[in-house]
């Protein structure tokens, strides 16, 4: 059955995920035998981390859309008697969440460096990477869930113990929010794969194409395990409600970490509802599409008003995350080609936008040791560049067209509106409200009059500036040329958006009006 | 090869411009960055002049060349291209655009002369050159709304260019949100007309069919997004503000270009305007008379020669919507063309003045410049009388047509129309004498009045020559010298309102709107230069505060707007996340195992999940054998 699936063609290079996987693990091991002091730690982290880039930009490249199935499978029972394989997968879907997780580690880990134990700091790093790109790639459902788990710890650590702030409570609130929410989930997880075995009459397997290509599972029983997933993922996206850890942990963690945990780490949250809600739930999928709709839209526009009230720069943006991933949760469950594109489009666009601006706050913070947006002003004058910068990456977050936020923003919106036209309209509200937080905080911060410390602020080194150059580059890139991205998440997306219409056509509440063939 | 083609040249010299001075900007300095700027926008006005030349050798039925550059948005059933249509209309509207922006580039040169952020000046104004070609040379909606938001933002960034001073930077935050409430109906627009067409090229949804109900509700979205860009009723309150901006900007974005968009919009449409419901051009008409006269009244009170001319051009696109809205598409473009020029230039005139006067905006103290500017006087004077009405001035021929157009479609709103005219003749006059004559209202000591450098001068009197002669691109005497409505015709559909009366009526028309200019200008001479009528009986103070409108818009965005706002946040704080503290709490209550937790349990599990993880993994690597 997997078979079928799997790209026709056969790649060069079999095993290149496990090797994606594994590099940054090799690369903790030896972090791990260096002195406690050595100059070299951050180096070597970068290395390990550029040299899984180097392997993720080949499998980018070398990918070929196909029929949207699952390339470079590798599939190796691990514990045969419970049908628990170690199998991991690409397809339009993943690659571009591998990217982007591909490229943010090493720019996070080359864009500051803690003042102590830095050891601990570049192994932690390295194992959360380790695990962002598992949860990526597997495709057994216990698999997923010991990648999602595995990303916890390092985040954990990296908050609590290299934080500012209150950076103990916020670690222990994000992990035991997450905690809750996995609970749920692996409950979830050994449930389907249960219900499946009883249903189908087949040996107990974990196997996540199996598992969706069969739909045996009766559907109330499935709504029921659609339910204990999406909380895992609902806290972890984090949708309106269950966000009150993500304004915390982003403000307290080091640099790196708010970059990480905004993003790839929200994007675990919503990679798994278009994985494991849409794909393994179709029928539950659509169920609560409008319950997840009004959820996307509740956090564009609470996330957007809250935001605008903070007085601190970098909750301002964790707060504007929150607007932002509702977007993409409005783009997934408008459950047709447009939205789902959108989605997964924003969900590589929001990382690029957030993490530049994480990136910026830190370098800001290192400056003036302060985050007060009132005790902030001027700064364009003493570091143009900074300012330059700063404002090029909140026009593309407020979605301007010709940089990137604006090709996601727009296609969530037009999938929405043929599906769902109301929440679409309600949602088109928060374009609005995104310019008013986010061009009030550049405007209090870079213009006016530069007064004191203010007046004497550096402009950015010539480090950082190489640093956030890749990010703008494709800040520009992917506003003008989506192309390469679109191209390639569109068999899969399509394959997915059948997948649905046959287990669950869309009924008439959600049917698209008539639609003519678009103009060649 | 159709030199039609070449278009793509066009948008890329600016563009090219942009690249350059983005990353050579500083090292050029002043006044080489200018230069190239200027440059850049010469090769692509030149560029103009090619493509029309080649439009013109193409039969009539012929004029019309999509040049698709690349896919930009290809994804399941939707696709929009990266390009160009070129037609009359287009090639109109960039004529316009780069000439005028041209000229402008060339009085900004030496206008921007010292300042610290010269050539940071002219990338912005390259970029919005760009930006503004895109938006009027777009083959779909979502092309033009790249260009839309392109101007937008580069409008934001000139108005606040001067960002040390907290009031501008104000000012450019307030443009680009207004404009935000406006957008959202350009998007909503989008998508609507993609459900109803499968496609969002112009061409595909003026030739498509659509439910009357469905155009309808396309275009009234297409009109709030015009209203915000274009400054009418009830999103003009960004433009005044917008005067905070350097001169050169808003006499080339907020009145001859950017805020043209809307219109040009709207009359891109026109062939789904006559298709959609009738009561569509009602609602056109009475935004845009409500807007001009509006707009007129507050020009009347106002006291800075910028605000005066910014309420002015929000009263002159009212006109322009008026025309759209009665079905005069031809003369809302005339409007546009002859506005850009006499507008373009009252503003230059005005920063000539402010220069010369040492940044003094109130013309309470000015007076008597004649004398000390005499190319200004002249140059303005021009420009008064073209936007007063006054033959053979270009401003009277694009309103007359204006007022034909209303009187064909509904005699009241001609009537109002006229008024509104009165009005432009009346606070332009006001304007014109206060400035330029009377007695001296400033000392010796705080302003040394003198002409400006040949630079800034030259623009003018260009400008002074299109404003005077443009009249003559569209003369009403027969179809054979109306060539701009011939020249139009094949964008404009068959629907382009012929005035369904004789040329008996037209001459009566001509001759009320020659009575309404003549009296306005006559009350301004008895007002302000014989003293006969105390200037109090017009400047009414509820026209200086704009009808309490812009305060009212304040006082709800800063009051139950913002507090709708910080009650979501304390919301926030306090229930969603006390929630979750309380139910953290519950435990502690128990026993006291939050403390635990917070003591190292937290850690302790962690870890553990960390090693049973990696063991995992070793059993795993030893099992595959790798």
């Amino acid at each position: 059955m997997d078979v079928v699936l799997a790209a026709a063609s056969t790649p060069d290079f079999p095993a290149v995920l496990v090797a994606v996987v594994l590099t940054p693990l090799v690369g903790a091991v030896v972090l791990a035998v260096l002195p406690r002091r050595s100059s070299m730690l951050q180096p070597v982290a970068a290395l390990f981390m550029l040299a899984a880039a180097a392997l993720v930009a080949w499998v980018v490249v070398d990918y070929t859309a196909g029929a949207g199935g699952f390339a470079y499978l590798i599939d190796q029972s691990w514990v045969s008697r419970i049908g628990f394989s170690w199998k991991l997968g690409v397809d339009g879907i993943s690659l571009f969440m591998l990217a982007l997780t591909a490229l943010l580690f090493p720019l996070a880990t080359l864009a500051a460096s803690p003042s102590r134990d830095r050891k601990s700091y570049f192994v932690w790093l390295l194992i959360l990477e380790f695990g962002c790109l598992g949860v990526f790639l597997a495709l057994d459902l216990l698999l997923f869930f010991l990648f999602f788990e595995v990303v916890l710890v390092p985040m954990y650590f990296l908050i609590g113990q290299w934080g500012h702030g209150n950076a103990r409570r916020s670690a222990v609130k994000f992990f035991l929010f997450t905690m809750f929410g996995s609970a749920l989930m692996l409950v979830g997880v050994l449930a389907t794969a249960f219900l499946h075995s009883a249903a189908a009459g087949v040996p107990l397997t974990f196997d996540l194409v199996t598992i969706a290509e069969s739909q045996v599972i009766s559907a109330s029983a499935a709504r029921w395990a659609f339910l204990a997933f999406a909380l895992g993922f609902a806290v972890k996206v984090p949708l309106a409600g269950l966000h009150t850890w993500l304004p915390d942990a982003h403000t307290d963690a080091p640099t790196a970490g708010s970059v990480i945990l905004a993003g790839v780490l929200l994007k675990l949250g919503t990679y798994g509802f278009v994985r494991f809600g849409l794909y393994l739930f179709p029928e539950a999928s659509r169920f609560f599409a409008p319950l997840m709709l009004t959820f996307g839209v509740v956090g564009i526009v609470y996330g957007a008003a809250v935001a605008a009230m903070q007085r601190d720069l970098k909750r301002l943006i964790a707060y504007s995350s929150v607007a932002h991933l509702g977007f993409i949760v409005l783009g997934i469950f408008a459950l047709n080609v447009e939205g789902l594109s959108g989605g997964l489009l924003q969900m590589v666009n929001h990382g690029i936008t957030t993490g530049a601006l994480f990136l910026l706050v830190g370098w800001l913070y290192e400056r003036r040791h302060t985050r007060e947006i009132s005790e902030l002003g001027g700064l364009a004058r003493p570091a143009p560049i900074m300012a330059a910068v700063f404002l090029l990456v909140t026009l593309a977050s407020v979605g301007l067209p010709g940089l990137n936020g604006f090709v996601g923003e727009f296609l969530v919106l037009l999938g929405a509106f043929s599906s769902h036209r109301w929440w679409a309209v309600a949602a088109t509200v928060g374009v609005i409200l995104a310019a008013v937080y986010l061009l009030w905080a550049f405007g209090r911060v870079f213009w006016g009059r530069a007064t004191g410390e203010n007046a004497k602020l550096p402009d950015l080194s010539w480090r950082e500036r190489l640093v956030v150059a890749p990010l703008l580059a494709l800040i520009l890139f992917l506003g003008i040329y989506p192309r390469p991205v679109l191209d390639r998440m569109e068999p899969s997306v399509e394959h997915l958006v059948q997948h649905l219409e046959e287990h669950a056509p869309s009924g008439a509440d959600s049917a698209r009006p008539s639609v003519g063939q678009a103009s060649p | 090869m159709a030199l039609a083609e070449l278009i793509w040249v066009v948008p890329l010299a600016p563009l090219v411009g942009v690249a350059a001075l983005t990353l050579f900007g500083r090292r050029l300095g002043e006044p080489r960055s200018g230069q190239l700027a200027t440059a850049a926008v010469g090769i692509s006005f030149a560029a103009s002049l090619v493509v029309l030349g080649g439009l013109l050798s193409l039969d009539g039925h012929e004029r019309s060349v999509v040049v698709k550059l690349f896919s930009w948005v290809p994804i399941g059933d939707f696709s929009a291209d990266l390009g160009f249509l070129v037609d009359p209309l287009s090639v109109t509207m960039i004529l316009f655009i780069t000439g005028v922006s041209a000229l402008i580039h060339v009085y900004s040169i030496a206008y921007m002369h010292g300042d610290e952020n010269y050539p940071r000046f002219f990338l912005y104004l390259n970029l919005f050159v760009f930006s503004m070609l895109l938006l009027v040379l777009g083959d779909n909606l979502l092309v033009t709304f790249l260009g839309w938001e392109g101007v937008g933002a580069c409008s934001y960034l000139l108005i606040s260019f001067w960002y040390g001073e907290e009031a501008n930077a104000v000012a450019g935050k307030k443009a680009f949100i207004t404009n935000r409430v406006g957008d959202f109906g350009f998007l909503l627009a989008m998508f609507f007309a993609f459900g109803a067409y499968g496609t969002l090229s112009y061409a595909g949804i003026l030739e498509g069919h659509a439910a009357n109900s469905t155009a309808t509700a396309i275009l009234l979205c297409l009109m709030l997004g015009a209203a915000g860009k274009s400054a009418q009723f009830p999103l003009y309150v960004w433009l005044p503000d917008a005067m905070a901006g350097p001169t050169p900007v808003s006499a080339l974005i907020h009145a001859a270009t950017m805020v043209t968009s809307g219109v040009y919009l709207l009359v891109r449409f026109s062939p789904l305007l006559e298709e959609s419901s009738p009561w569509l051009g009602d609602v056109i008409t009475g935004v845009a008379l409500a807007t001009a006269a509006l707009a007129a009244t507050i020009a009347l009170a106002a006291s800075d020669i910028k605000k005066v001319l910014a309420y002015s051009t929000i009263s002159q696109l009212g006109f322009m919507f008026a025309a759209v809205g009665a079905g005069a598409y031809t003369a809302a473009i005339f409007h546009m063309v002859t506005h850009a020029f006499f507008k373009a230039l009252l503003f230059l005139a005005a920063g000539s003045v402010i220069h010369g006067m040492g940044g003094q905006q109130d013309i309470r103290r000015y007076g008597g410049l004649a004398r000390l500017m005499p190319v200004t006087t002249l140059t303005f004077g021009v420009g008064w009388l073209a936007i007063a009405g006054v033959p053979p001035f270009s401003g009277f021929w694009s309103k007359d047509e204006i007022l034909a157009g209303a009187w064909g479609y509904n005699k009241v709103i001609w009537a109002l129309l006229l008024l509104a005219a009165l009005l432009t003749a009346l606070y332009m006059s006001r304007l014109m004498f206060l400035t330029f004559f009377g007695e001296r209202r400033w000392n010796a000591d705080e302003a040394d009045p003198h002409e400006s450098p040949r630079l800034m001068t030259i623009p003018l009197i260009a400008l002074a020559a299109l404003a005077a002669t443009a009249g003559v691109l569209n003369l009403p005497f027969s179809h054979g010298v109306e060539f701009l409505g011939r020249w139009l015709e094949p964008s404009l559909g068959h629907h382009s309102a012929e005035p369904g009366f004789g040329g008996g009526t037209k001459w009566v028309l001509a001759a009320a709107a020659i009575v309404a200019a003549a009296a306005g200008l006559l009350a301004a001479w008895a007002i302000y230069l014989r003293g006969r009528v105390p200037p109090e009986k017009i400047e009414r103070r509820v026209f200086a505060r704009a009808w309490g409108y812009d305060d009212a818009v304040s006082n709800f965005v800063g009051g139950p707007g913002k507090g709708l706002f910080s009650a979501l946040a304390r919301f926030d704080a306090s229930v969603v996340d006390g929630a979750v503290k309380q139910v953290a709490a519950l435990p502690r209550r128990a026993g006291g195992l939050l403390r635990r937790v917070q003591n190292g349990l937290v850690r302790r599990y962690a870890l553990a999940l960390a090693a049973g993880a990696v063991a995992l993994m070793i059993y795993f690597l030893v099992r595959a054998g790798l």
